[in-house]
């Protein structure tokens, strides 16, 4: 087993908002081994989003780190100050978004902001970084770099815009990407040249990827291990195997039964009753329970600890104990 | 499934054409939306259209309901060419026909509370007193699973999946026979996606209905549709019984968008199809067969002639001339 490069250890994030205190993120504990292709995965409003954002230090106004870890390399990133992680991101925390039309400045060249980038970060001079730009751009299959580095933004489609954003995060030797919802807003051959991109990046130049999506089947195609999101809270971590084959928790069962089957068989979907808690009013003691299907009397009363059932293996749930089912 | 012989909605040749330019003196160019679109729709069946963005799904869908003029083409709704109604005998027709958007936040007002909204049909078309259309107003509701107290509640305090419950409500209100669905669940996450789609199920069994059902994704279509139409740029380039579609497609564009579309299925990921390049600009699309710059099975004459859908047996149609050889 390779060393652990990312371990988030109970985070808590808050936003203070008119309506009162949400909690987006709740106490959310998942690590990522060097080298890795890791998936978060949940639906919207589980914390998956905040938790990328957190991890760089960058959680938008009115939100606050309340509690928690994030180790990186022996360092808790929540304990530097704002110079130290300025340094951190982009040299060795870099991320990328959904739409990459909104991550770009219209305004200037995609030349210009990356090369902007680079000398932020390197020493380069400006002809050293453009070359490097250029190189980058080649690295991501972008045609023609030289014609590429003058063009706006407008001037390009968007799977050759989050091809560019790709470029820009891993311009100056990042160890970890993470990719929040990469290819959500691209259509699905453009999404599939995009996974076969990043995951051809990790093989050649050794980069951890965090990839933050929703979609079950990019997980599949793309992850080694993954970690499923409900209410601010991991309730599953595993191999991708594992998880999407051997579900343990209730919800991930749910998830997977809810999507229309690949095979095509025309029968009801299995739904999940109700919907997903707010985060302004916390439910008591498992925040699945009052839509899971074997819920038990303890769980509306005490929040599961996360339970290892076997090597690599996680599941908060009543259901389990210690090294198996209970 | 009772299949009536006679299909509940016929188009043929339908074309939807934009005129835009890039400046003010630059020359006139011609977007081909929608190009020569030709398909039949039986009653209580579910045709899903799908495709990549800017390939004219939803331009096709808003066309048939004559929300768009098409530019040329037939659309009959039980024998009746709806493009030549106009006025009072278009709306009277309109009954019948309805659509749910993508995004039910933008398409209510959010100033008007939930009987407004799906009351609003009705005061147009029915000309109901209050008492009756509250009662239809609340039947309907309860009939897409949401409760009748709701009536005087607003868009924004609603969940999504509740708002799609209340935009199929206010689309079946008027009893339609035939609703264009564009998008329904993509908003949603899974696990009401799965409850919308079996609500739109349940409700065609029970009320006859027949869709056409848009969207992008593979997997949502194969779950709901009887038979699948695949466009790109503007083009059906094949249209198959659903199973069919999926274990025997024809065309190399449905092969790769077969391949692309992500599944939970460990054992498939070393060989897929990866297609190179982007969809082109519709507005200045390749000579011949569209798809034959990204083709894997493009040969001379392929970009000097664009191929005709053409029946290959059964009703599996494909528009390629190397599928048709």
């Amino acid at each position: 087993m390779s060393e652990t490069l990312l371990s988030i250890e109970n985070l808590s994030v808050r936003f203070n908002t008119y309506a009162g205190q949400v909690h987006a993120v709740n106490g959310m504990s998942f690590a990522v081994r060097k080298g890795e292709f890791f998936g978060l995965v949940g639906e919207s409003g589980c914390g998956k989003s905040v938790t990328g954002l957190a991890i760089v230090r960058m959680v938008p106004a009115g939100g606050e780190i309340v509690s928690g870890r994030i180790v990186f390399h022996d360092q808790d990133l929540i304990a530097q100050s704002s110079a130290e992680m300025q340094r951190v991101r982009g040299r060795h925390i870099a991320m990328v978004f959904q739409d990459p039309a909104a991550s770009l400045n219209p305004v200037f060249t995609v030349g210009n902001q990356i090369v902007r980038i680079i000398r932020r970060h390197t020493e380069a001079s400006a002809e050293k970084a453009r070359q490097q730009a250029l190189a980058m751009f080649e690295a991501v299959a972008l045609p023609d770099p030289e014609r590429i580095f003058r063009s706006y933004p407008h001037e390009l489609s968007g799977g050759m815009q989050q091809r560019i954003m790709i470029a820009m995060a891993l311009s100056c030797g990042a160890e970890l990407l993470i990719a929040d919802e990469p290819t959500t807003a691209l259509d699905v051959t453009i999404q599939a040249q995009i996974l076969s991109l990043l995951a051809d990046i990790r093989q050649r130049q050794g980069v951890s990827i965090l990839l933050i999506t929703h979609n079950l089947g990019v997980v599949a195609e793309t992850c080694d291990r993954v970690a499923v999101a409900y209410a601010g809270q991991i309730v599953e971590e595993g191999t991708t195997e594992d998880v999407l084959f051997r579900p343990g928790h209730p919800y991930t069962q749910g998830l997977l039964s809810a999507l229309p089957d690949s095979t095509g068989r025309r029968e009801a979907l299995r739904s999940i009753p109700g919907s997903v808690p707010d985060g302004l009013n916390p439910v008591a003691g498992c925040p699945f329970h009052p839509r899971c299907p074997r819920v038990m009397d303890v769980c509306r009363i005490q929040a599961p600890g996360s339970i290892a059932i076997a090597a690599g293996r996680r599941v908060a749930c009543h259901l389990y104990q210690e090294g198996g089912r209970a | 499934m009772s299949v009536d012989v006679k299909p509940l909605l016929e188009v043929s040749g339908l074309s939807v054409h934009f005129s835009t330019r890039r400046g003010l003196f630059a020359p006139v160019r011609r977007v081909r939306a929608v190009d020569n679109v030709s398909f039949v729709i039986r009653r209580q069946e579910t045709l899903g259209v799908v495709g990549e963005s800017g390939c004219g799904k939803t331009t096709l869908g808003r066309a048939i309901l004559h929300l768009i003029h098409p530019t040329a083409g037939q659309v009959l709704l039980e024998g009746e060419d709806i493009l030549q109604l106009h006025g009072n005998a278009l709306r009277e027709r309109r009954r019948h026909m309805q659509i749910v958007f993508q995004n039910p936040y933008s398409s209510f007002d959010p100033r008007f509370n939930v009987l407004n909204s799906v009351g609003e049909p009705l005061r147009t078309h029915a000309h109901l007193r209050q008492p009756d259309l509250v009662r239809r107003v609340t039947e309907v509701l309860e009939s897409c699973g949401m409760p009748g107290e709701i009536l005087y509640r607003y868009p924004h305090e609603f969940s999504g999946g509740q708002m799609q419950r209340i935009a199929v409500a206010r689309a079946l209100v008027l009893n339609p026979k035939f609703l264009v669905l564009d998008e329904p669940t993509s908003a949603l996450d899974v696990s009401v996606q799965a409850q919308i789609l079996n609500l739109l199920e349940q409700l065609q069994a029970q009320l006859e209905l027949t869709f056409l059902f848009i969207s992008h994704d593979l997997s949502v279509v194969r779950h709901i549709s009887d038979r699948i139409a695949v466009m790109y740029l503007g083009r059906v380039v094949e249209l198959a019984r659903t199973e069919e579609l999926f274990t025997s497609a024809l065309h190399p564009y449905t092969q790769a968008l077969l391949a692309s579309a992500p599944i939970i299925d460990l054992a498939r990921r070393r060989e897929r199809v990866i297609l190179p390049g982007n969809v082109p600009n519709p507005a200045d699309p390749p000579t011949g067969c569209a798809f034959h710059p990204r083709c894997p099975a493009c040969r001379e004459g392929c970009s000097q002639q664009a191929p005709e859908l053409i029946d290959t047996g059964g009703g599996h149609l494909v528009a390629c001339h190397q599928c048709q050889a």
